[in-house]
């Protein structure tokens, strides 16, 4: 692969790391990485997951520690064996799942292990005063004597930096900073990152987003496979092809669907409501419809009511108040259901989490591949399983879903993301269920697996099955999904064609500051 | 008759202080180790261990001080071999505590009959080799007072110096925990030890340190047991006080002074049932002695079954921590 060596030796090197190899048992997750990030500028670094962009950044931040390799931070070389070196030498991480105490306050959040003597009492003085010149300094505000768990996700991340700027961080790596936000403090995130650069400030962002990249970058390196395989001023490159340094081939970035032909409602959700067991309201009065031969897309900040819909539709959590019709059975408070009997209504469920609910890691990938049909008479004799049965099964479901590598005895946990997700949509969508409930197909998944997914996701709809599509990234709902719900706070605060939906007005809704008027009501046809 | 009640009253309050002394030091030892993440059942095994070793060294060298000594460096050796297999090794907090705990309750045993030659037990201590009670300044002058001067001199003074010991650790452990760099750090790491690595400081070193003063606290209550509130070392005699303390810790969610206060509830209703010994109560005539004695766990339970499920655990109470990929 040729690259173009974008930097001259001219400009002071914030960062140049000098052949970094790094292995996990028989995984290198680097080889040989040599990087160069100019001071003052924002440098992306973009690549599939397990590319080893997080590996790198950190391996620079001392939570790893490189096999072999230098690191140089502005022309010195520093050894960097633990976090306290990274810091010491001014470098400052925001981490993706943010490192901060729920219970303590912003305050004790950013002094934590900063403090300025044995006792408490100066440290917070003095905290409370240097947090202060940072606010004014960068307009970074935050409540200061706020608890962590009171605060939105927005709130955390300024925490984040505020910490590490409180360290005297000259260079500020984010790991996936956006994958949390809404669009609306995406921009006010960029803000900041632009003006901590003017104040002379080297940041680095880890992203999958080719669209951040190109918006808020002055350069950007592409790892693959553990090896950076090109670097490009941001202006000189394209999404296209980054996109396809990043894949090795050329990748379509958009996916091809006729119209829907929506026909009888086979999910109806009318006034559903949950609460926790707090009594906070997850779920508030929602009302909503799917059709058969149509997706229907579920967008919002995460935490605002999707999981607990998808949980009641899948019979996990029983509802609290209102009614669930699915495919002609109807579920209420009085008559909850369970997902056993949930699938016996021609309803699958893709779990948003993979990990947790999708499969279980320790298990081969063929058990994966049965979990929620295991009861099934073709698996089971009179007492035991029938191991062969199942391992057919498997064949066809990685066959017909290109699964890599088509082996059904393989740990489920030793298969890539995306081919885990695969194989889950290939146990969910091999019955032809008439209701698919799909969350976050695509999370984590390799922009190649992604094409593929959605072809899937949509082929079941023009079979006539009703999809509800519960996503995170607002790209993903406006090109797969027919109309799009946004919910806030457990509510169902608007809905938009999809065709009619941009960016900036989904980000509003989703924030709740802005409802259209004239979208909420639904055209059923004759 | 109303006098009698009153001296009854007093003496079950004065007695409830001593019989809460190894609880609470127990409880401080178990909040220091919980709230860094360490998960510790060997409180028990530790009080045992430091019960045995205090009355042994006590007995051969006739001092309470070098007992009490022995008893923490024992005790504080048993600390680093649980903070070894569940800090350095990763291990399984409870396994190890409960390894530690099957242990000293052999161990003290086997000892004990390999050096004094009675079955298990220590010699009996004079009360030379023992910590015996102090008055405390003022109670002749105070003790004229009315009720206040009941409570000074008759509940408050005339315990050993240990059992005050456990009441200043409630201070110093709230003081340690809420007003010091170590206690936020401390705090921090049993809730999330990721955010106290990626500040670059050690996860190790913290929690090493946290179990060690457990360590102390615990040695201070085994060396009360047997040579302050008894004269010699019996076979199992901590008796589930490890175990009550940790309820304790529980029931007063992982803080100092609630701790403190449950310890004292445990202590009160452990005094009562002493009292009640042999008492005949109208209409129900005399209760059994087991009843009695079995009252104090039966409500240890009722109370937890009935309040525990509010109490919020530290978070990474009892999760080793791993840097995962």
């Amino acid at each position: 692969m040729a690259s173009t060596d974008t930097t001259s030796s001219e400009l002071t090197l914030a960062i140049d790391l000098r052949n970094i190899s790094k292995s996990f048992g028989t995984v290198q997750a680097n080889k040989h990485v040599n990087l160069k990030v100019e001071a003052g500028t924002i440098h992306g670094i973009v690549g599939e997951n397990g590319a080893g962009k997080s590996t790198l950044m950190s391996i620079l931040y001392g939570f790893y520690e490189a096999d072999a390799g230098e690191i140089y931070i502005f022309g010195k070389r520093t050894p960097i064996r633990n976090s306290s070196d990274a810091i010491a030498a001014g470098i400052g991480m925001v981490h993706q799942h943010f490192m901060l105490v729920e219970n303590f306050t912003v305050l004790e959040n950013v002094m934590l292990g900063a403090e300025s003597g044995a006792m408490l009492g100066r440290s917070i003085t003095d905290a409370a005063a240097e947090l202060d010149r940072l606010e004014r300094e960068f307009g970074l505000a935050v409540e200061k004597d706020a608890l962590i768990s009171d605060l939105p996700v927005g709130q955390l991340q300024r925490v984040e930096i505020l910490k590490a700027l409180y360290r005297g961080a000259r260079i500020l790596i984010l790991d996936e900073p956006t994958g949390v936000l809404t669009p609306q403090e995406t921009d006010q995130l960029f803000a900041i990152l632009r003006s901590l650069r003017e104040q002379g400030t080297t940041v680095i962002i880890i992203t999958h987003k080719l669209r951040e990249i190109m918006v808020l970058t002055d350069q950007v390196s592409v790892m693959r496979q553990g090896e950076i395989v090109a670097s490009r001023v941001t202006s000189e490159t394209s999404r296209e092809e980054l996109a396809e340094l990043m894949v090795g081939r050329k990748v379509r970035m958009s996916i091809d669907k006729t119209p829907a032909q929506p026909g009888e409602a086979l999910l109806r959700v009318e006034n559903l409501s949950v609460h926790d067991h707090y009594g906070v309201a997850r779920l508030d009065r929602v009302s909503l419809e799917v059709r058969a031969g149509e997706i229907v897309g579920i967008a919002g900040v995460s935490g605002n009511g999707q999981s607990e819909l998808l949980d009641v539709l899948s019979g996990i959590l029983p509802p609290g108040e209102g009614e669930v019709l699915i495919n002609g059975h109807t579920v209420t408070p009085e008559h909850a259901t369970n997902p056993e009997q949930v699938r016996s209504y021609s309803v699958a469920h893709v779990p948003e989490d993979r990990l947790k609910r999708g499969l279980v890691r320790e298990f081969i990938a063929a058990e994966s591949a049965i979990l929620g049909y295991h009861n099934a008479s073709e698996y089971n004799g009179v007492f035991l399983t029938k191991p062969s049965a199942i391992i057919d099964h498997t064949h066809h479901l990685m066959e017909a879903f290109d699964v890599r590598p088509a082996h059904p005895t393989l740990k489920s946990a030793n298969f890539s993301g995306g081919n885990q997700q695969k194989l889950i949509l290939a146990r969910e969508m091999d019955p032809g269920p008439k209701v698919l409930l799909v969350g976050q197909p695509t999370r984590g998944v390799d922009i190649g697996a992604i094409e593929f997914i959605h072809k899937q996701i949509v082929a079941m709809r023009d079979e006539g099955s009703a999809v509800l599509l519960v996503s995170g990234e607002l790209d993903e709902l406006m090109s797969l999904a027919d109309r799009i719900i946004v919910m806030f706070e457990g509510r169902i605060v608007g809905e938009v064609a999809a065709s009619e939906a941009d960016e900036k007005m989904l980000g509003l809704m989703m924030a709740n500051a802005h409802t259209p008027t004239s979208t909420v009501s639904e055209e059923v046809p004759a | 008759m109303d006098a009698n009640i009153t001296t009854e009253i007093i003496s079950t309050l004065s007695a409830t202080m001593r019989v809460s002394t190894p609880l609470i030091l127990a409880a401080m030892a178990g909040i220091f180790s919980e709230r860094s993440g360490i998960v510790d059942i060997s409180l028990e095994g530790k009080l045992l261990a430091g019960a045995f070793i205090s009355a042994a060294v006590a007995a051969v060298t006739g001092s309470a001080w070098l007992g009490l000594g022995a008893a923490i460096v024992v005790t504080m050796l048993l600390s680093l071999l649980h903070g070894f297999a569940s800090i350095t090794h990763n291990g399984d907090q409870v396994v190890s505590g409960v390894a530690i705990n099957i242990i000293v309750s052999g161990m003290t045993v086997v000892l004990g009959i390999a050096w004094f030659h009675q079955s298990g037990q220590t010699p009996s201590l004079p009360n030379t080799a023992r910590f015996m009670p102090l008055h405390l300044p003022g109670s002749e002058t105070i003790g004229s007072i009315p009720i206040l001067g009941d409570i000074y001199t008759k509940i408050l003074s005339g315990h050993n110096l240990l059992v005050y010991v456990a009441f200043l650790s409630v201070a110093l452990t709230w003081w340690v925990l809420f007003k010091t760099r170590f206690g936020l750090r401390l705090r921090a790491v049993g809730e999330n030890p990721k955010a106290v690595d990626t500040a670059g400081i050690s996860v190790a070193w913290l929690r090493y340190r946290a179990v060690l003063i457990a360590g102390i606290l615990t040695g201070i209550g085994g060396t009360y047991i047997s040579i302050a509130q008894n004269a010699s070392f019996i076979r199992e005699m901590s008796a589930g006080q490890g175990y009550i303390a940790l309820a304790a810790m529980i029931f007063g969610k992982w803080k100092p002074v609630p701790a403190m206060f449950a310890s004292l509830m445990f202590g009160f209703l452990d005094a009562l049932s002493i009292r009640l010994q042999g008492v005949e109560i109208a209409g129900i005539g005399q209760i059994p002695v087991q009843a009695i004695q079995a009252l104090p766990y039966i409500l240890t339970v009722a109370i937890l079954a009935s309040f525990a499920g509010r109490a919020i655990a530290p978070k990474a109470d009892g999760v080793p921590y791993v840097k995962e990929r």
